[in-house]
């Protein structure tokens, strides 16, 4: 087993066993800090896979990002009882198991069985390909038109969330009622 | 110190490290794998932020597969990879739009439950 094959089995144990974690938590602050070693994990696996800036974007943008994001919402949404209060039914919970499980064992099975042709692959990584350099290159030139989408994607979004979550204070009349 | 620690790390991956070259069905068996927790994780859960982080690992199990498939199976690896970065962006996007809607529920219906949250006029 070389090195590089090694590191792949530690990221991925990094990557799966929190998601399980997360799966059977009861505590969601539990959950959040799962979310952080399988996303840490994911980042790994991207830095195995040649994808640096990748690896580096998603420390970045989901660790340092979405996460924090995360945690406040848990802070200012769960401050009676950090604990999953309810659980669903059993109504719900075993065809929703049955239907998740047999997804998995599909999605595990096309993985193993399916004859993936892996040639193009081979030639690209004897040409060397895949650094910040050329992702800039594409982004800028075959991409751009998703690129400005995006752009403007986040903008609304960041307008929007702001509006929606914008403080609102016990005394305050809601927006409807402040009209008459 | 540092030399010392991951020779150690590599000993204790599981016996199934034998196996063989890691390809791009280990990687797409990863995130299978991912994908399935994440989609349990979404139907099980109630709380709108545990719902929330199970789409995260769909999401981030769907990257994973561009990523590999694009470096095994491609030409050209970084077109996935550019894919990807699209997906984090969505995904900032959509985390940030879903936590303020979670937060203004909070602020109406004093819940973060998916099912209390059933009326439309708060």
């Amino acid at each position: 087993m070389t090195f590089s094959d090694g590191a792949f089995w530690v990221f991925a144990a990094t990557a799966v066993l929190p998601a399980a974690g997360i799966l059977l938590s009861r505590s969601i602050v539990r959950m959040a800090f799962l979310l952080l070693v399988s996303l840490a994990g994911f980042a790994g696996l991207y830095l195995q896979l040649g994808a640096g800036f990748l690896g580096f974007t998603q420390v970045l943008v989901y660790i340092g990002g979405i996460l924090i994001l995360f945690l406040f919402g848990l802070m200012l949404t769960a401050r009676f009882d950090v604990h999953v209060r309810r659980r669903v039914g059993a109504g719900v919970i075993v065809p929703g198991v049955i239907a998740g499980l047999s997804l998995l064992g599909v999605l595990v099975f096309l993985a193993l069985e399916s004859p993936w042709s892996t040639e193009a692959g081979a030639a690209a990584a004897a040409a060397g390909a895949g650094d910040t350099f050329q992702i800039g290159l594409k982004v800028l030139g075959p991409y751009v038109l998703p690129f400005e989408a995006v752009t403007v994607l986040l903008l609304v979004a960041m307008v929007g969330a702001t509006y929606i979550g914008r403080a609102q204070m016990p005394g305050t009349p809601a927006e409807g009622e402040r009209k008459e | 110190m540092s030399t010392g620690f991951l020779p150690l790390l590599l000993q204790a991956a599981p016996a199934a490290a034998s196996a063989g070259q890691v390809g791009l069905t280990h990687y797409l068996v990863v995130s299978a794998i991912v994908f399935g927790l994440g989609l349990l994780v979404v139907i099980t859960r109630r709380n709108a932020i545990a719902l929330l982080m199970g789409l995260e690992l769909l999401l981030n199990s769907v990257g994973l597969n561009f990523v590999a498939f694009a470096k095994f199976a491609t030409r050209d690896a970084v077109d996935g990879q550019v894919i990807t970065i699209f997906l984090i962006v969505i995904a900032a996007a959509e985390a940030s739009l879903a936590l303020a809607i979670t937060l203004n529920i909070f602020n109406n219906l004093n819940t973060v439950e998916v099912d209390e949250a059933r009326s439309l006029k708060g």
